[in-house]
């Protein structure tokens, strides 16, 4: 059971990464991830991705610990592949404003390579997000991100509450599987053969009887909290507080010249947030 | 040393905004400095309240009508925030998981630490310190789910000693703990009190297991009123533990059976002091009078596991190699430490997982390729909140939630709900919401939604966890009518009285093995066993040492015996 409950929450490993404070690991994503949300560019996106990945091998999480949302997110990705090229197969055609046919496809429809490249791109860009999201994640202990939160003046009981919430949510996990087992053993069908408003329904059966029983967990935890002293003063300290070091002020630096050179290339090198290539 | 009163109450009523009646009435109560006071009594008789009242949460969290006067360290509490009464009362809850606020033991050790604004580099030092107290110094960094309950309570305790407090106060410290870890939580707690000369309040109401070791004085609260300050002597001399619905020590129901006459010369309030030296005649007498019970189930076969293996991660064995088989009418019980690997067996029973090895077999058919539906048709679970389960407003929409699923129709669902309402004692009720039910009942009605599908077997998860001698009663009886009707019951407990009382035969797991499956009265007294499931041995063997009979494991058993015919079970 115990390696099921860590899947998705913190781990205590001693790299470098883990070392960071939650608040610079914070930083670090939103510039990364707005680097590559802003670019269009292939070079760009693919730089970024690999430096992420490197990120990621240096923080030493197992592909074991992510390979469920890996899957779902590819899922979506290659999805969202499809859909797109059928919805709206001009695209790339619109974007770089040239047409270069491979192949043509049934029913008018024919696959170009401004479309492959644009589609590339937009794939990577998703792509490059997830192991920087996974990082984040896995490599950051929520209470000492809410002492960060909580440095950089965000109210304590609001930063409190985040580290909370991933206190709590395994507990709530385990305890949504338990009820709905118990659920299913009375008839209930969360299969796909249930129809969809059933499954609606069906959905209430379970999610009731978490709400009632999360309810008397909150009053406990509230009393719990209250006997001993939460919230009595207008600061409060934080066991697992790190000063900002000088990795993380580099490692700042870092993510920030990356955000600076993706839009440094887009404003000086292409003139645009897409690459051209076909001109 | 002259006495210095720490908490009185004068005159103390309390009533909730919410209710029509006072829940204290009237109490008048001094308890002083050094004292280690255990207050017991049944469920809804005021104590919990009394307790809120020490700590402060009453009136700061539980609002209500406060009249007489509570005074602590001689501050009346009604000037005082719940702030300032949490540096002279520390409480532990008795959901030590619940109230688990950090992410490690060492980050709730702090808690009170950080809310004062105390530095970095002392508040680690005095978690460090605070920890070695509880020997939790080695699992600092563990999260709340790579600890035992037993650990969780050291570390809550730990959690309020840092602050110093002069009053511990501990509400229903064993409701959360298995029997061996129940009894390590009481020593802790005898520990702390001599070392530290703290003020201690233990609030309970399983009085055999808090006098395992020295009380100063119990207080016994019923209908929110005081009924008795006495010490363990008197207390358990006199009737008002069965007044008052208290399960009295077993040793003393085994010397009243046997025709002693206790008194408070034999110093009866501990199994420890017990002078049994004028009883050990009637007791030798009484014991070997009663005729060994010798009813045997020759019903059919019902259920069998042979060679059961099983494994989440397919590396490490949380089941191996079980065999077993239940006969039709059988009420057994299932233990076992957390872990061993009971909710995994009965998860493999309804199906929720599959066995990986070996074979489940109902009336000899294995069930294998049975869904979690069809098997709910022969084995039902019921879990252990009843929160957890009930998902609808009204008891008869309950009940019936489980055959309109299965798409049968009204006409037909509506007499099923009715016989089970009755079966279960819940036909008044039948238009009631489920919000106006006691916990007991809320229990019941699960049971009802389960019954209501007419399974063959029951497993219920500790289904008088945190009930009081009468809830637990009515709770067990009621298993015991369903039992005769041909219902056969696995019971997932800890709790000893009623495997003593109940269920004649019992599983043992330990470590995903079965170590054990035989007489209720050998796994309460053999060594090893009780060990393994992290039991503790019953009273009624020490009363037996102390008569001089050899053969303790058949002392309870005829124990065992003279009960059930005494309820004619």
């Amino acid at each position: 059971m115990n390696t099921k409950m860590k899947l998705f929450s913190y781990n205590l490993v001693d790299t470098p990464i883990h070392q960071l404070s939650g608040l610079t690991k914070l930083i670090c994503f939103l510039f990364l991830t707005f680097a590559v949300m802003y670019s269009y560019d292939i070079r760009v996106v693919l730089l970024v991705m690999a430096f992420s990945i490197y990120i990621l091998r240096v923080s030493k999480i197992q592909y074991s610990q992510i390979r469920l949302m890996v899957v779902y997110v590819l899922i979506f990705l290659l999805t969202n592949l499809v859909i797109t090229f059928f919805f709206a197969p001009e695209m790339g055609v619109e974007i770089y404003g040239t047409r270069h046919v491979i192949t043509k496809l049934v029913g008018g429809l024919s696959l170009t390579w401004e479309q492959v490249l644009y589609q590339i791109t937009k794939f990577t860009k998703y792509a490059s997000v997830i192991p920087l999201g996974m990082i984040f994640l896995l490599t950051t202990n929520p209470s000492e991100f809410a002492s960060s939160l909580n440095g950089i003046h965000v109210n304590y009981k609001a930063a409190f509450a985040v580290s909370l919430t991933l206190r709590y949510f395994p507990d709530i996990q385990r305890e949504y599987h338990d009820i709905s087992q118990a659920q299913q053993a009375r008839g209930l069908d969360l299969s796909h053969k249930a129809k969809f408003k059933d499954r609606f329904k069906n959905a209430l059966l379970i999610i009731i009887p978490l709400i009632f029983s999360s309810l008397d967990r909150i009053e406990l935890i509230s009393n719990a909290m209250d006997l001993r002293g939460f919230g009595k003063g207008k600061t409060r300290s934080w066991y697992t507080y790190k000063k900002l070091t000088r990795a993380d002020y580099f490692a700042i630096i870092l993510s920030g010249l990356i955000f600076a050179g993706s839009l440094a290339v887009s404003a000086f090198i292409n003139h645009s947030r897409f690459y051209n290539p076909f001109i | 040393m002259d006495k210095q009163a720490i908490i009185e109450f004068k005159n103390f009523s309390f009533q909730y905004y919410s209710q029509s009646e006072p829940t204290l009435h009237d109490i008048n109560l001094t308890i002083y400095r050094g004292e280690k006071i255990l207050i017991v009594g049944p469920s809804g008789s005021g104590k919990s309240t009394l307790g809120h009242c020490i700590n402060g949460l009453i009136p700061f969290a539980y609002k209500g009508e406060i009249s007489g006067s509570l005074t602590i360290a001689g501050q009346d509490t009604r000037e005082k925030n719940i702030f300032e009464l949490s540096k002279m009362v520390g409480t532990v809850l008795q959901d030590s998981d619940g109230q688990f606020v950090g992410l490690t033991a060492g980050e709730d050790i702090a808690f009170t630490l950080e809310n004062d604004n105390i530095p970095l580099e002392s508040m680690h030092a005095r978690v460090k310190q605070v920890a070695e107290m509880v020997d939790m110094h080695h699992q600092l960094n563990s999260s709340p789910f790579e600890l035992s309950g037993g650990q969780k309570q050291r570390t809550s305790l730990a959690g309020v000693m840092i602050d110093n407090v002069d009053i511990l106060l501990f509400d229903e410290p064993l409701a959360n703990l298995d029997p061996a870890t129940g009894k390590t939580a009481i020593e802790i707690i005898d520990d702390i009190h001599k070392e530290s000369q703290k003020t201690i309040v233990i609030i309970e109401h399983r009085l055999e297991d808090v006098l395992h070791r020295d009380i100063s004085r119990v207080i016994v609260l019923n209908d929110g009123r005081i009924v008795a300050d006495m010490d363990a002597h008197d207390l358990v001399c006199s009737d008002i533990l069965t007044k008052t619905g208290i399960r009295e020590p077993l040793y003393v129901t085994a010397l009243k059976y046997a025709g002693v006459d206790v008194k408070c010369g034999m110093l009866p309030g501990y199994i420890t002091t017990l002078k049994a030296d004028q009883s050990k005649n009637k007791l030798r007498t009484w014991h070997k009078a009663i005729p060994p019970d010798t009813r045997c189930n020759q019903n059919p076969v019902v259920l069998q596991m042979e060679k059961v293996s099983f494994s989440y991660d397919g590396a490490r064995q949380v089941l191996q190699d079980i065999n077993f088989e239940l006969r039709g009418g059988e009420m057994i019980a299932l233990v076992g430490k957390n872990g061993a690997g009971k909710s995994t067996l009965s998860k493999l029973l309804c199906g929720f997982e599959k066995e990986d090895c070996g074979v489940i077999r109902y009336k000899g058919e294995d069930i294998k390729d049975k869904t979690i539906k069809e098997r709910a048709e022969i084995i039902g679970v019921v879990m252990q909140n009843p929160n957890q389960m009930i998902s609808k407003a009204l008891i008869y929409d309950e009940v019936a939630l489980g055959l309109r699923l299965r798409g049968i129709t009204e006409e037909e669902i509506k007499p099923r709900v009715e016989k089970v309402l009755k079966v279960c004692g819940l036909a008044p009720f039948i238009d009631w919401p489920i919000s106006a039910l006691s916990y007991g009942q809320k229990k019941r009605v699960t049971i009802a939604a389960i019954l209501v599908l007419d399974p063959r077997i029951l497993i219920l998860d500790e289904p008088t966890a945190g009930q009081d001698y009468r809830h637990y009663t009515e709770i067990m009886e009621f298993l015991v009518e369903l039992n005769k009707l041909g219902v056969t019951i696995i019971l997932i407990t800890h709790d000893m009285h009623l495997m003593l009382e109940y269920t004649p035969r019992a599983i043992v797991l330990a470590g995903g093995r079965m170590i054990a499956d035989t007489s209720a009265s050998f796994v309460l007294t053999n060594a090893e066993v009780i060990e393994e499931a992290n039991l503790k041995e019953t009273s009624l063997y020490r009363l037996a040492q102390l008569a001089d009979i050899p053969d303790g494991t058949h002392f309870v058993q005829s124990f065992i015996d003279y009960e059930r015919r005494l309820k004619n079970r």
